[in-house]
């Protein structure tokens, strides 16, 4: 690539020449690219005049691969190759899918992301996203004529780094330059803002085909600023389809269907939902592979009732969102609906009681998002006209931080932080002579660490060997515009320097990102437990370390007797930091505290004779 | 245009340096800087004028945070003023607003315990009137009486208020969550 001219910002470096430019929407159910041709945003079809594109990927035997609605036909006669909502896997570890036991597919659980065994191979779900980005890169560079200079990629606002780390990568493997990661509900919002030229505050409620996301932005002036933004990574379309599901298979009383039969009555499930949004009931006739026919009837009511606990999902998230913006229904002057599920008049009917108003459904919920994509796209291509001066300001989701002692969470970034960010925080060493420091990087708002996202662990080696507490580490997080999150480390003394761009490493087991920040608040009591808990366990373990390198400097400085006692009071303490409760440990360690008392001056006594007649001082503390 | 980093916050959004602030203005002002720094505007760059761009936008967004917030603004001042407030060391408060400290702590704790929502309310709208009048005495003893020891102490006092007011939150939330 020829190098580019540097010219002042908000002017495109050769006014007469237009640089294509696209907005992909990479969605759990569909796909859709876009792009601005002569400064209006238009969807690009396929070659039979469709914008859609199923996220469905099939792998074949002769290492073919189908993509889109040659793929959907297969869905029930070949499951276990026709990957479907690949966007649920995304950056996630096999403990973290929902609903693994009605997925036709050969799970295999790998370091960093789960992986599916097809027939063509094993594919991690960043391959099978990228299939899809493809032939949608394809269609562009087909429909434009000539080549892409770059595409926004969307994700949902509530992806953690390790998912939006993977979409990049899968943007990558599909041959696209990523100009920037772009939140869903924010695309949303441009898209609408700039149609309807609105000003004031917004909600962007976004349920699509597995996510779901609030946005609260401001929109004046062409800035663009998102508020707050809360959600759930995992509750979609397909979770109502899962629900229709279930009552078939208990209605029909069948038991045990095999993989073909399970996603037959998934389709047949989801086919019912989308015809509840305009009758009252839907029809449901299936045959089973076991000659056994379905032939039921979903009433409305019965919809409801069976998918009302979703629908109540949706709110907490909402609430959680305007509480963070410092807002109340009150001030929001629209809510825009993005996103195929938010067409169940179910949906729209919650969302218009909680916020007291009739949602904004004027626009497509299934294009919006693309198409504000597209021309985010545009702009950040280097095509900005006059018109196009507006200004996006961003949040990321989730807190950021570090794992400290005892398996707590130092956040270093909190949660509606607007990016890029950056913040450091100096940490120093535990043990006398320490050289190394390791650190482990987590995303959510629990206190504990094994309660958060783990995205990755690195070490800081070569630290000069000094006394515990002596070495000033610097740990550095920088968010950038995207939301991905590089750290970097360094002791300050020395220079010494580890940095990385964190690549999620998935060490652990919690169950969804979608519960943690509820779970945060369920359980701040037992938080507060295990924190104390920890905190005097370390405080325990560090004064009996410190207790112990005395003993062996200058334990000639006490009586037989004298070390006696410090010893049982140090076997005492060691049995009390093995149990859980804090307030004994805390006992425990005031009394060795009080037993050491008299030694801890004499050793004092002797470090000033010792200075004073020229020796080397040892460094102690107790 | 490349914004000039080497001055103080205040300066670097054309206001007066003082504890009351326009924050329309300060609004505006930062709007049109990061009209000029923010990433987006530079996509189209190479890779060294993008990293330049993340690293204004990123000191611009610290320098807005900072002024934006009572809380950060008072601390701001006070190092500009070289009073710093030394609240990692410094916790030495009267009896008097520790006593206030652990009756408000226990009230909420109490609330919570019991499900009281509306009593919960009531606290934190209390709660949020002594923070303004803590405001209201660090703006007196910054602006106008140049006092940095007292506004120092006012700051602490505000910063416990803060983290109650979190607390009722987080009990709010954990109440809403039952619901």
């Amino acid at each position: 690539m020829a190098l580019l001219q540097i010219s002042e910002p908000g002017m495109s470096a050769a006014p007469h020449q237009h640089r294509l430019a696209v907005g992909i929407d990479l969605g759990t159910t569909n796909s859709l690219v876009a792009t601005v041709r002569n400064g209006i945003a238009v969807v690009l079809q396929d070659e039979v005049g469709r914008s859609l594109l199923p996220s469905i990927v099939r792998y074949k035997a002769d290492g073919g691969v189908d993509v889109g609605y040659a793929a959907q036909g297969t869905q029930a006669t070949d499951p276990r190759n026709t990957i479907v909502s690949a966007k649920r896997f995304m950056g996630r570890g096999l403990k973290d899918v929902s609903h693994i036991e009605s997925m036709p597919y050969d799970f295999l659980d790998a370091e960093g992301m789960v992986r599916l065994r097809t027939v063509a191979g094993v594919k991690s779900p960043v391959e099978t996203s990228a299939e899809i980005l493809r032939v949608l890169r394809e269609r562009a560079e087909a429909s434009l004529g000539g080549e892409l200079v770059g595409a926004v990629i969307t994700v949902p606002a509530y992806f953690d780094d390790a998912q939006r780390q993977a979409t990049k990568d899968a943007a990558k493997l599909a041959g696209l330059n990523v100009l920037r990661l772009l939140n869903e509900p924010t695309a949303a919002a441009i898209a609408y803002g700039l149609d309807n030229a609105s000003e004031g505050v917004y909600a962007v409620f976004d349920l699509g085909g597995g996510t779901f996301d609030i946005s609260i932005l401001k929109l004046s002036r062409g800035v663009f600023e998102v508020l707050a933004t809360n959600g759930d990574a995992s509750l979609g379309g397909d979770d109502f389809d899962q629900r229709v599901y279930c009552w078939i298979l208990d209605d029909a009383r069948i038991t045990f269907p095999s993989i073909e039969d399970t996603r037959r009555l998934l389709l047949k499930a989801r086919e019912a939902k989308e015809m509840l949004t305009s009758h009252d009931e839907a029809p449901i006739h299936a045959e089973l592979g076991t000659g056994q026919a379905v032939d039921l009837t979903l009433k409305i009511d019965t919809f409801a009732d069976i998918t009302r606990t979703l629908i109540s999902k949706t709110l907490g998230p909402t609430r959680k969102a305007l509480r963070d913006a410092g807002l109340t229904v009150n001030d929001i002057k629209g809510v825009v609906m993005v996103g195929g599920a938010t067409r169940m008049p179910q949906v729209q009917r919650a969302v218009a009681e909680y916020f007291k108003q009739e949602p904004l459904t004027n626009l497509d919920p299934e294009k919006v998002v693309a198409l504000g994509a597209a021309m985010q796209a545009n702009v950040l291509a280097g095509n900005r006209a006059g018109a196009d001066d507006w200004l996006l300001l961003d949040v990321i989701p989730l807190s950021l931080g570090l794992e400290t002692m005892g398996g707590l969470t130092e956040k270093v970034i909190t949660r509606n932080s607007t990016i890029p960010i950056a913040k450091a925080q100096e940490f120093t060493t535990f043990k006398d002579g320490q050289t190394a420091m390791s650190f482990h990087v987590v995303q959510g708002e629990r206190e504990l660490v094994s309660d958060c996202r783990s995205l990755a662990k690195f070490e800081l080696r070569g630290i000069p060997p000094m006394v515990a507490g002596a070495a000033r580490i610097r740990v550095t997080f920088q968010v950038d515009a995207d939301g991905l999150l590089a750290v970097s480390a360094r002791e300050m003394t020395s220079g010494v320097e580890a940095s990385i761009t964190v690549k999620p490493s998935y060490g652990l087991t919690d169950d969804e990102i979608a519960g943690m920040l509820k779970e945060s608040i369920d359980h701040v009591g037992d938080d507060v437990q295990a924190r104390n808990l920890r905190e005097q366990q370390v405080e325990a373990q560090r004064l009996v370390e410190a207790v112990e390198a005395a003993l062996a400097a200058d334990g000639r400085l006490l009586r037989v007797e004298e070390r006696a006692d410090i010893d049982e009071e140090i076997a005492a303490l060691r049995k009390r930091i093995a149990g859980a409760d804090h307030r004994a440990i805390k006992a425990g360690i005031d009394s060795l505290n009080a037993a050491t008392q008299d030694f801890a001056a004499r050793r004092m006594d002797q470090g000033i004779k010792r200075a004073l007649t020229g020796q080397k001082i040892v460094e102690f503390k107790i | 245009m490349v914004p000039d980093f080497s001055q103080d916050y205040f300066a670097l959004f054309g206001l007066r340096r003082a504890y009351r602030i326009d924050a329309a203005q300060l609004d505006q002002a930062y709007h049109e800087m990061q009209g000029k720094v923010h990433p987006d505007r530079h996509a189209h760059l190479p890779e060294t004028e993008r990293r330049l761009s993340m690293q204004w936008a990123t000191q611009v967004n610290e320098a807005y945070r900072t002024l934006k917030k009572p809380l950060l603004r008072a601390h701001y001042l006070l190092r500009l003023a070289g009073a710093e407030t030394d609240h990692e060391s410094n916790t030495a408060m009267s009896p008097a607003f520790l006593m206030e400290q652990m009756e408000w702590r226990e009230a909420v704790a109490e609330a919570r315990a019991a499900g009281e929502h509306h009593e919960l309310e009531k606290l934190m709208q209390r709660l949020e009137k002594h923070g303004g009048e803590i405001r209201a005495e660090i703006e007196r003893d910054l602006d106008a009486k140049k006092d940095y020891a007292a506004a120092a102490d006012a700051v602490r006092r505000l910063m416990f208020v803060e983290k109650l007011e979190h607390e009722i939150q987080d009990a709010l939330e954990a109440l809403e969550s039952q619901d």
